[in-house]
């Protein structure tokens, strides 16, 4: 008997990606260039809200070195920018021009774009294009009524309303009913690279290349190449090192198109490179909602109904995404709870800011923070312990799968399996509840403001519907998988190297992934909604499988055994009882694979397949964060004295990775609920538009964080029984800080917005002495 | 038209150890002359205006904001990136702790911490965690939360003062 060897899967091995990026050798964006390219600047509005008279572009174009100046006339051919996931008849009136014609509605708007042979030749003669324009009032408070966005046009292109049951009845029988109306600033993903686009267009092909491409790139070359009028067998987009996306890199935006655009119409490649400023007044923004909710309770205090109605401020247009996140908030706002009846609107407006849409757990960061500040109110009026009030209404284990008549990212919510309750349980113990609430309250008697808070969270992964890999061998032995999935940093090419060297039995590191290359493999569902992992693995698993079987096929006619009899194992198949030490090397059977092989018979030329996987239903982790938080009554600064995040993801392919993800996002939660906020003034102006007035954490702020990673409940929807670990971390920070720092005041409901800012900590505090 | 504050000037840079000369417009940033002009794009442009430190090199041994500084100021000095911490295919204890402990993701804030990390330690072995983490909050990491750039940084230290301790 020969031992079988540890699985890989479940192993934390060091990720395949780091070497080229510890060493500098990485290709960002910034990293790619084409001999003979220009360098584009965008011009942008100052004006939050204007009526263009005027664009004077002489000047600029009499800069030497300068190419090219366009402004919404020079490409009036164009459409604005569409729906990723198609035309929308009722919201097209409010998508975004590529270059902003007759109106201005945010500060940043691109309004004219220039072309020149070096970068700072560029920005020079942007600073010459002067913009002529009528200021008119800006919109900024998306809780107001609606205004006009254009003639016939409101400021409200929609109402999103999900719901079921008899929400009136519920607030009629109830023994309790809870008011709430709270905040979520916005804020987003931020990443440390900023945006980058690099248009070429190959002439001797008549290949159209984005290069610079990130997140969806299929699902962007489809929509771009209908935007040009062009085949998609000749638009290519290449992802290559990605320097964080978060939601917010890789949709597209004005500047894509205008790279595409103008490497066809000038003739040379188009570089544009954002600038720091820009993004944080370009680049979507994310998060901004106001909930007015009320809770209709039992005595005992489980809930029998929702109605809440809630302002997502949207900015100035819709952008790719359509109303994505907040019918997203609708449909995941009850979270792990039981919830009779449930009725939501969510007015969808226009305001003059930089447009929003995804951030890493769209939807449910804001929504989490809601639902658990009224779990939090509801304890509190029922003079119940906040874990028992949650207790009560949790969907137990035997309620699985459970079916919610709602949808999220136009997917019926089925939560497939969770122990909620179990992982409550789990995670009390870890950080023993008891006794910190026990020290808390201690400490507060003796005059320290220090509170402890818990929030509970499901989250949502594995967005199908289908996804395809192929799996290659080399014949050296190396593996190539080629996939549709994309990567921003998350370790996608470890982990789906991981799946493939299980199934396949050869060393990870023989394995290269290739991703975000739309001239590689013709669909690709790229990495958003924490898909990749689930979709991507599972398709490669199901390619690996075949070639598996080809190869153990292959190697019983050689070795005049049954298959059978054989498995593969350190990249050797071999006899499965152990018998024949040296087995045939997987190279040599790919070999016999060639189209010209003798030995290959009726067998289809290579040691290669394709596989698929479909899924119905997306997947739903679910987790439990407490935190434990002091606050400086004299600066109102927040310190995070502990910090836990327990996580069941069904099963864990690498756990350093799932780690990693979680901590990494619970840093940027940690962001949103303390610091990170895009304000504006009265006037539309954004005021936070740095990293000295944009605060994220820094080193000094993010504490060590306990793990616990759980795979009590695999997931029913696909093979390998994973879900996703990519946004875990971030869904329920903003909920859990509020909670801790709320119970640190006191427990009075204080808390109604994030971010909490040390201004109005130090003015609760200051009212409460005086 | 000659002897404009614009026009190009000739400087010399030493960029780990091999010399560049190149013409540089005065109001070129050092950053954007190593990237560009040398070819060296592992030194990587975060924010431009010195707050987040992806940008950092070594000038002169000392940790500096590459985006800060014009090239020109750096004439004749000796500048140090993340190309050239690796000796042949060794890498520098610092990038091997940074595989081992997950502390990169995206990989893009990774050559400012390096060479943070390296400056910092090269001039003072025994810093301890709490000052470590003090001096690593100087750079901003959007992906990872930092703790395993602080366990990652305090390994290497331990590493790099055993292997200052083996040699002669």
């Amino acid at each position: 008997m020969t031992a079988e060897p540890a699985s890989i899967i479940g192993a934390s091995v060091e990720r395949l990606e780091d070497r080229p990026l510890v060493t500098g050798r990485g290709r960002f964006a910034g990293d790619v260039s084409f001999v003979h390219q220009l360098h584009m600047r965008i011009v942008r509005s100052a004006y939050a809200h204007a009526r263009l008279k005027a664009v004077a572009t002489e000047a600029a174009r009499a800069l030497p070195g300068v190419v090219a100046v366009w402004t919404a006339d020079d490409i009036a051919d164009l459409s604005p920018i569409d729906f990723r996931e198609g035309p929308n008849e009722k919201l097209a009136p409010f998508r975004q021009p590529v270059l902003a014609r007759e109106y201005v509605r945010y500060a940043g708007e691109p309004v004219a774009a220039v072309f020149a042979t070096d970068p700072y030749i560029a920005e020079d003669a942007a600073d010459l294009v002067t913009i002529e324009a009528d200021e008119l009032d800006a919109v900024i408070d998306a809780s107001i009524p609606a205004s006009e966005f254009t003639a016939g046009l409101t400021t409200e292109p929609t109402v999103c309303r999900q719901g079921y049951g008899d929400v009136a009845a519920a607030f009629r029988e109830a023994a309790n009913v809870i008011d709430m109306d709270l905040s979520v600033g916005r804020h987003s993903g931020v990443p440390l690279e900023t945006r980058g686009a690099i248009g070429h267009y190959d002439a001797a092909r008549d290949v159209l290349e984005l290069h610079g491409a990130a997140k969806v790139p299929h699902k962007n070359r489809e929509a771009m190449a209908r935007m040009f009028g062009r085949s998609t067998a000749g638009v290519h987009l290449y992802e290559g090192h990605v320097g964080g996306g978060f939601g917010v890199r890789g949709e597209i935006y004005p500047e894509d198109i205008l790279v595409l655009v103008a490497a066809m119409r000038l003739g040379r490649p188009v570089k544009w490179l954002e600038d720091r400023r820009e993004h944080m007044i370009a680049a979507n923004h994310s998060r901004q909602q106001r909930h007015r909710i009320r809770a209709a309770v039992d005595a005992q205090g489980r809930l029998i109904g929702i109605d809440d109605a809630f302002f997502h401020d949207q900015g100035a247009y819709i952008r790719t995404h359509g109303t994505r996140v907040a019918d997203t908030a609708c449909g995941i706002l009850p979270g792990p709870y039981r919830l009779p009846h449930y009725r939501v609107d969510a007015h969808f407006r226009l305001t003059n800011k930089t447009p929003a849409a995804t951030y890493r757990s769209p939807g449910r960061y804001e929504t989490n923070f809601v639902r658990e500040r009224l779990m939090d109110a509801i304890a509190l009026k029922l003079g119940l312990s906040r874990i028992e009030v949650r207790r009560r209404n949790l969907v137990s284990p035997e309620e699985m799968p459970y079916e919610r008549p709602l949808v999220a990212l136009g997917d019926e919510v089925v939560l497939d399996s969770g122990d909620y309750e179990g992982l409550l349980n789990k995670a009390l113990e870890r950080c023993e509840w008891d006794r910190l609430e026990r020290e808390a309250a201690e400490r507060r008697k003796a005059g320290e403001y220090v509170g402890l808070g818990l929030a509970m969270y499901v989250e949502k992964s594995g967005l199908g519907p289908i996804d395809g890999a192929r799996v290659n061998v080399h014949t050296n032995g190396d593996v190539e998988v080629i996939t549709g999935g994309a990567s921003v940093g998350q370790g996608f090419e470890t982990v789906i190297a991981q799946v493939c060297a299980e199934t396949l039995g050869t060393d990870y590191r023989r394995i290269r992934v290739v991703h975000g290359r739309t001239d590689r493999i013709e669909y690709g569902i790229g990495a958003h909604a924490t898909r990749a992992t689930v979709m991507t693995a599972n398709a490669t698993a199901v390619a690996a499988g075949k070639v598996r079987a080809k190869a153990l096929d292959m190697a019983a006619q050689l070795l005049q055994t049954e298959p059978s009899k054989l498995t593969i194992r350190d990249g050797r198949v071999v006899n499965s009882d152990g018998s024949d030490s040296a087995g045939m090397p997987l190279g040599d059977l790919a070999h016999h694979l060639r189209p010209l092989s003798s030995t290959r018979g009726e067998r289809e030329p290579g040691l290669a397949a394709e596989g698929w996987f479909t899924t119905s239903h997306m997947t739903y982790p679910y987790g439990v964060q407490v935190a434990l938080v002091k606050i400086d009554p004299g600066t109102g600064g927040v310190h995070i004295e502990k910090m836990l995040i327990a996580f069941d993801i069904g099963r864990a392919i690498n756990p350093m990775l799932v780690r990693g993800q979680l901590v990494g996002g619970f840093a940027q939660g940690l962001g949103g609920a303390l610091f990170e906020e895009f304000q504006y003034d009265e006037r539309g102006q954004p005021l936070s538009v740095t990293f000295a007035d944009y605060l994220m954490p820094t080193a000094h702020e993010v504490p060590e964080v306990d793990v616990l990673i759980a795979e009590d409940a695999a997931s029913t929807t696909n093979p390998l029984g994973i879900k996703g670990a990519g946004e875990g971390g971030i869904a329920a920070v903003g909920a859990v800080i509020a909670s801790a720092v709320d119970d640190a005041l006191g427990g009075k409901g204080l808390i109604t917005q994030i971010p909490i800012t040390p201004q109005a900590l130090k003015a609760i505090i200051d009212g409460q002495k005086s | 038209m000659s002897g404009r504050t614009s026009d190009p000037r000739e400087i010399t840079l030493s960029i780990n150890g091999t010399v560049h000369k190149v013409a540089v417009e005065p109001r070129r940033t050092l950053v954007d002359v190593i990237r560009d002009d040398c070819g060296q794009t592992g030194t990587h442009i975060g924010c431009e205006h010195g707050v987040c430190g992806a940008c950092t090199v070594l000038v002169d041994d000392e940790p500096l904001r590459s985006c800060l500084m014009f090239a020109v100021q750096a004439d004749g000095r000796s500048i140090r990136t993340v190309e050239g911490l690796q000796t042949g295919d060794a890498l520098h204890p610092m990038q091997e702790a940074f595989m081992r402990y997950h502390a990169l993701q995206c990989g893009f804030c990774t050559p400012g911490f390096l060479m943070l990390a390296v400056a910092a330690l090269e001039k003072r072995p025994d810093l301890n965690r709490e000052e470590l983490v003090d001096i690593l909050s100087s750079n901003l990491c959007r992906c990872t939360g930092y703790e395993n750039i602080v366990k990652a940084v305090c390994a290497a230290a331990a590493d790099m003062k055993a292997n200052l301790d083996a040699s002669p």
